[in-house]
């Protein structure tokens, strides 16, 4: 997994609410069973005039012109600003893929649902949750200057505005550590395996009939 | 002691080790597999040179991707059959406690499979790379889905990294009237607190409406817990819950049940138990549900009109209303009753269990499908519900109604296969998301109960079950 340090990413606004799984990754790319190559098809159904399905060349289709990540300003994009609930559905990690695929390294809203925020995590995504006044703002912001950037800065544990406005951020202790160091979870959570035998010797005891 | 939770109870009998800031390893009893979240996790496995750590907890079916007819023809589409059977290469190396690959009796959406293989036992935690894992929460078992490298980490290590959630009590009390069903409950609940109430919490429904529910009302009910954001949705368990359970083929037997069932009895929220939040309804004010957009929470009952954008105060929540009726090709204040359907989808792991099929075939006997409805299809959740639902003969007052009998699956529900809307159809469906495009690029779904699905395909658009002679 890519570690996240700091960056300093172009911010795309997506102002819609309750944007689903189903809209940052249509179903008929589910059927890959690879987890890289999703970034083209990102909101697939919003970004291009046609319908995608999965082998298409996708250089070629029709682009939405009024699709926001078609603008050219927000060419190049790493910091995704959107409203609340965002992520909600599915489970499909092809989202989180999709989204990391195709350069965002952050995304803002004033909530994510919980099973996509939690995949986030689990490809170098931070998500970063900020009450509606303050992602009211950037989307202000965002939208009237062109080549609006934030500094989010991971250590520290805040983002910048261009202005210098700075806002902190929660994050727990065991995500902000893998996400520093880009570690694989199951090398950690293996170095507990001792402790994993145990549980799993009681819980034995205590419900057998779990083990069949 | 404290007064516990449900919730509590299920989450500290699995806490393996807790770090400082709260993040714990909880042990993994159930891990359901599909093909469609599977691959990358087995593939990780295989590059990392790793084994499942206890493969006997892997219970796996094919169901997303599956056809529901023409059978002896196999899997069609090549990319969808190739997820197929890299599933059934997979479950070969690696192993499972049982696995119901396509056609097989047995085999079904994952969330049916479970509970009636007695696959899903009170008191476990139950995941699956899929967000209705929450259905699973019926038993009194922790469940809810995952990502696919969250799929890996169990099956690597038998564990999930995890916090706590809050709790919330969702209490329905009073009794249903005739008609309205636990799809409607869910609905209105999601539509009271929102497709984002639930977010962070996990959700127990309490109450004497939900007691009342047989076990397929109460998985309807979890089911649709992830559409008002919570992961994990549960009922406390009872007489229902037991006597369900006994007999299948994973559930115990002999003296192990004894002590079993003994230990499931205090598998519910202790008298004083807190809750970070409570929510009530009252059974009797809910009436069948609609929903008129393109998010589960925009639903009103049979007898209301789309609602009127113009009447929304809050910005956000008018534009997507805004948006979600240009989608769906309705103008506001049109009464529900009035839009008329295209297609008619009865399945999905929300309602294709048997109880579900009884009530549509209850409303469709004797009857036809109107004109202006050209597929109204019926799903069985399962091999082993389609089964039942052909001894009892529902097959054939689906048939003679004009409505088609297919094999089990996802289907229409996702429309990963070849079941589908076709752009503007309007369809009524027994699923749990109408999101845009979800049943085919720019398919229009109304969420309903299968009662409602049935009535609606017979009357050719919207129509009160409970006026419906
Ligand atoms: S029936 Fe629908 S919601 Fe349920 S598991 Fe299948 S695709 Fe997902």
């Amino acid at each position: 997994m890519k570690a996240f340090n700091q960056i300093n990413g172009l911010v795309c606004p997506l102002d819609r609410a309750n944007v689903d799984t189903d809209a940052i990754i249509p179903k008929q790319f589910l059927k890959s069973i690879k987890r890289s190559g999703f970034g083209p098809n990102l909101f697939d159904e919003w970004r291009y005039l046609d319908h995608g399905e999965p082998g298409m060349d996708n250089s070629t289709r029709p682009v939405n012109p009024e699709f926001v990540l078609n603008f050219p300003r927000f060419r190049g994009a790493e910091v995704l600003l959107a409203r609340e609930n965002f992520g909600c559905g599915s489970s499909r990690e092809h989202a989180p893929w999709a989204i990391e695929d195709y350069g965002f390294r952050a995304l803002i809203a004033p909530s994510f649902a919980d099973i996509f925020f939690n995949n986030c995590f689990k490809n170098g995504l931070l998500p970063i949750v900020q009450p509606a006044e303050v992602v009211d703002q950037l989307f202000r912001e965002a939208e009237q200057s062109e080549g609006y950037r934030l500094t989010i800065d991971l250590p520290s544990q805040t983002m910048v505005t261009p202005s210098g406005q700075s806002f902190p951020f929660e994050i727990t202790a065991h995500r902000k550590h893998c996400l520093l160091n880009g570690l694989d979870e199951i090398g950690l959570t293996l170095a507990h395996a001792d402790d994993i035998r145990a549980f799993e010797a009681g819980h034995q005891q205590r419900q057998p009939w779990l083990f069949v | 002691m404290k007064a516990q939770t449900l919730y509590d109870k299920l989450w500290s009998s699995h806490v393996v080790r807790e770090e400082e800031d709260g993040t714990c390893l909880i042990y993994i009893d159930r891990h359901l597999v599909h093909e469609v979240t599977s691959p990358q996790a087995f593939e990780g496995l295989r590059l990392a040179g790793r084994k499942p750590w206890r493969n006997h907890s892997i219970v796996a079916t094919a169901d997303h991707n599956t056809p529901t007819d023409h059978w002896d023809e196999g899997i069609k589409d090549p990319i969808s059959r190739q997820q197929v059977e890299t599933l059934d290469a997979n479950i070969k190396a690696f192993g499972a406690l049982a696995y119901f690959p396509f056609k097989d009796l047995r085999q079904g959406i994952v969330h049916v499979v479970g509970p009636e293989n007695g696959a899903t036992l009170p008191g476990m935690t139950v995941v699956c790379g899929d967000s209705h894992t929450s259905t699973h929460g019926a038993f009194g078992a922790l469940a809810h889905g995952i990502g696919t490298s969250e799929v890996e980490h169990v099956m690597a290590t038998q564990t999930l990294v995890a916090k706590q959630s809050k709790a919330m009590l969702v209490k329905v009390e009073g009794q249903l009237g005739r008609g309205v069903t636990a799809k409607d409950v869910a609905l209105a609940i999601i539509g009271r607190i929102g497709t984002a109430g639930g977010t962070g919490y996990a959700v127990e429904f309490g109450g004497s409406a939900i007691r009342s529910l047989s076990m397929e009302g109460r998985m309807t009910l979890c089911n649709m817990a992830i559409e008002a954001g919570a992961r994990a949705g549960m009922v406390a368990v009872d007489q229902t819950t037991i006597d369900y359970v006994k007999g299948r083929p994973f559930a115990p037997t002999g003296e192990t049940w004894d002590r079993a069932v003994a230990y499931w009895r205090t598998l519910v929220s202790d008298e004083g138990a807190v809750f970070d939040n409570v929510v009530e309804l009252k059974a009797e004010d809910i009436e069948p549900q609609v929903t008129w957009g393109t998010s589960p929470e925009q639903v009103v009952s049979i007898g209301a009109r789309v609602p009127d954008p113009a009447g929304e105060a809050d910005p956000v929540k008018k534009g997507s209303a805004e948006r979600a009726l240009q989608y769906m090709g309705l103008a506001a204040d049109t009464p529900i009753s009035q839009i008329t359907i295209d297609k008619v989808f009865i399945g999905s792991c929300t309602n294709s269990r048997i109880e579900d099929l009884r009530a549509a075939a209850e409303i469709a006997r004797g009857r036809t499908k109107a004109a202006n409805v050209k597929l109204a299809m019926v799903v069985p959740g399962s091999g082993l519900v389609k089964a039942q639902a052909e001894a009892e003969g529902l097959d054939k007052i689906f048939i003679e109604a004009g409505f088609e009998w297919r094999e089990p699956g996802c289907s229409m529900c996702l429309a990963m296969n070849a079941d589908r809307l076709e752009p503007g159809e309007r369809c009524a469906s027994t699923s749990n998301r109408n999101f845009e495009g979800r049943q085919g690029q720019g398919g229009r779904t109304h969420l309903v109960s299968p009662e409602m699905a049935a009535a609606a395909a017979i009357a050719g658009h919207f129509v009160d079950v409970r006026t419906f002679a």
